[in-house]
């Protein structure tokens, strides 16, 4: 789950690491209130998607008129189809040098990887690809843990000196023992400026936090603001919908299958409309799993693919079995059942008069056909 | 002395030297978490399947039976009292680490963590400790590993699997069955299916079992069941290049959004990193032959056995 700058800024500063003086805002009264406690200070929009600075997301106003012009432009635009409802007003730091951290998982050695770069404050896999030698990387085993020296060692190579490089290397420790901390996925800080004072400052921080293990990091906030309205909603039964924007609502058994029935579908020439899976923990959830799909204006035809395995076909039957007694499938709906408990699942919904299918490239081109 | 035997025969296993790799009829198997909801209902399911389940583990149920199965408080009195090759971890996320931990510090040299919803950093742990113990780890989030007529470890539904010579590894569960029924259906066995699981970081990689594939000698050819995110069957590929024997795949999630999670926490597109064009071109660069839909999969190994 990935948090907003000002909420990552938050805990790195709580956990040591020099941040810019800034406060959020939410209306353009407060932006320039703000403003003129810090200037000279600059606007930074708090959205969840990426890029968001060449996308004209910062803005370094002059002075005040300006700046309540920015700020107001900005709380009425949009970056990437997210509108801008909070903008962080930050004191405006003296660049010497821009640098990046960074601390995320080697996935397939299963181990953690730190990364230092004298090369930030530009998309570092841009660096990756073009000076892959400005680019420090060193895996670490999550119980040996980064010792000091080695993050001393890190900065020393990206040319740190002096009362800097101690500044740097803390700086280093801090990031690798808050992503240990906060079961993180990426904790990342591009750029860490160097002031022309040679302090060490986190201009940027971006923290992306394992969904998994936010049971044990109360403090953090539990709602992904990325998600649209039915996704939260899906969400907060605990069943997996992504939007896709198609006329085919798709509703399976196991993200994999799930998958695999938006790529049949799009074989036979059909757009599905959404991703849902009713798995291991919510196969019983069938029924809300429909409304939700559903709700989607664009569906035309409901198609529902199933293999039981965990998720055993005559649960998920009864549930779709529900939501068709109590009227709530007006659309044309197509079922495909193999795998355990299909026989019987498929005999309850035939019953009903659903059309049922035991293969499911037949029914894939049936619901392409209807969807037409 | 025995025991020094006893290791060594189970390495002989887990090089996959013997037919299937991994587990076969003789595999004595621990179930953790055994008087949970999943966990005895799963018991039952190995057991009525031919699997040896031999022993229980949930702390404080001492002295109680499952299916006729001891259950003990720990693992390490589990292994004092019975012979144990394998163990299914069947108990809820934030204690898998801990079943984890505990069943590799006790020896055990397969460790299948079935649970969903296992914490990153648990999984970095989990696979830091095995790796130093020389364990095999499988999952998490996995349906298990089967060879078919002879043994299972997890809850795989053996309905639509057939004994024969082609392995199967597939980050996907129900996709697992459905293309193992494929096989089936086209008339091909199985040697050993492999769940290695849905999530991001996994005790074992496609590269991993691959190898062991390839070593054992019941196997003829490799189906591998991959899907979007991560670089797993990129890594892959490289091996590929180098294998005698054929590969067939299916790569789910050609047509998914990027930046969102599909149900696997391993499924997930950033940027370019991972997408299906990435996988499908990398293993057919490597002589893999790649299936467009997933019935074609049977037909293509087919062609190539």
């Amino acid at each position: 789950m990935r948090l907003y700058e000002y909420e990552a800024k938050e805990i790195f500063g709580n956990n040591g690491i020099p941040v810019p003086e800034g406060k959020l805002v939410l209306n353009t009264e407060d932006a320039i209130k703000t403003y003129n406690t810090l200037a000279p200070a600059i606007i930074k929009s708090q959205v969840l998607v990426g890029g968001r600075g060449k996308a004209g997301g910062i803005k370094f106003p002059e002075n005040e008129a300006e700046a309540k012009k920015l700020a107001e432009e900005l709380l009425s635009s949009e970056i990437k189809g997210y509108k801008i409802r909070k903008l962080l007003i930050e004191k405006k730091l003296n660049i010497k040098q821009e640098l990046y951290f960074g601390v995320t998982i080697d996935k397939i050695k299963g181990e953690i990887v730190v990364i230092v770069s004298s090369k930030g404050g530009v998309d570092i896999e841009e660096v990756a690809k073009k000076f892959p030698n400005e680019l420090i990387k060193k895996n670490v085993d999550i119980y040996e843990g980064l010792p000091f020296y080695e993050a001393m060692n890190m900065v020393r190579k990206i040319g740190l000196r002096g009362d800097t490089l101690k500044k740097g290397a803390r700086v280093l420790s801090k990031l690798y023992n808050l992503f240990v901390k906060y079961d993180a996925e990426i904790a990342e800080i591009n750029p860490l400026v160097v002031t022309d004072d040679g302090d060490i400052v986190a201009a940027d921080a971006k923290l992306n936090v394992d969904g998994e293990a936010l049971y044990r990091h109360s403090e953090i906030r539990k709602e992904d603001e990325f998600l649209t309205e039915l996704e939260k909603e899906a969400r907060a039964n605990n069943l997996g919908y992504v939007e896709i924007g198609g006329s085919i609502g798709v509703i399976g058994n196991g993200a994999g299958l799930n998958m695999t029935t938006l790529d049949i579908l799009r074989y036979f020439g059909g757009t599905p409309s959404n991703f849902l899976e009713v798995s291991g923990r919510t196969y019983m959830l069938a029924e809300k799993a429909v409304e939700i799909v559903l709700k989607n204006p664009t569906v035309k035809v409901l198609f529902g693919n199933f293999f039981g395995s965990a998720a055993r076909c005559d649960v998920i039957a009864e549930g779709l079995a529900e939501a068709f007694k109590k009227g709530k499938i007006k659309k044309p709906f197509i079922v495909s059942m193999r795998g355990m408990g299909a026989k019987e699942g498929r005999k309850l919904l035939k019953d009903l008069g659903i059309e049922v299918y035991e293969n499911d490239e037949e029914a894939a081109k049936r619901v392409v056909e209807l969807a037409r | 002395m025995r025991m020094m035997k006893r290791q060594q025969k189970e390495l002989s296993n887990l090089r996959g030297e013997k037919m299937s790799i991994l587990i076969n009829k003789d595999t004595k198997v621990l179930v953790q978490g055994i008087t949970g909801k999943e966990g005895s209902f799963h018991t039952k399911l190995m057991l009525q399947y031919g699997t040896k389940v031999v022993a229980g583990v949930t702390p404080g149920k001492f002295g109680q039976e499952i299916e006729g199965v001891p259950v003990y408080d720990t693992v390490k009195e589990a292994i004092e009292n019975h012979h144990i090759d394998a163990t299914a971890i069947f108990v809820p996320g934030r204690f898998a680490m801990g079943a984890a931990l505990e069943a590799i510090d006790a020896g055990i040299r397969l460790v299948v963590v079935i649970t969903e919803g296992v914490p990153l950093h648990d999984s970095l742990r989990i696979k830091s400790k095995a790796k130093r113990m020389g364990t095999t780890v499988i999952g998490p989030n996995t349906p298990g590993v089967v060879t078919p007529s002879e043994c299972k470890v997890g809850l795989v539904n053996m309905d639509y699997l057939s004994k024969g010579n082609v392995g199967l590894i597939s980050r996907s569960g129900s996709l697992m069955t459905e293309i193992a029924a494929n096989l089936t259906d086209t008339g091909i066995g199985q040697s050993t299916l492999v769940g290695i699981g849905g999530d991001a970081v996994l005790g074992s990689t496609i590269l991993d079992v691959l190898k062991m594939f390839e070593k054992d000698k019941e196997t003829k050819g490799v189906v591998i069941v991959g899907e979007i995110g991560g670089t797993m069957e990129e890594e892959a590929s490289e091996y590929i290049k180098t294998m005698n024997k054929p590969v067939v795949a299916w790569i789910a999630g050609r047509n998914v959004p990027k930046g969102k999670r599909m149900g696997h926490a391993g499924a997930i597109i950033e940027g370019t990193m991972g997408t299906a064009e990435s996988k499908v071109g990398a293993l057919k660069k490597a002589g893999a032959k790649v299936a467009d839909v997933p019935w074609d999969i049977g037909k293509l190994m087919k062609e190539m056995l």
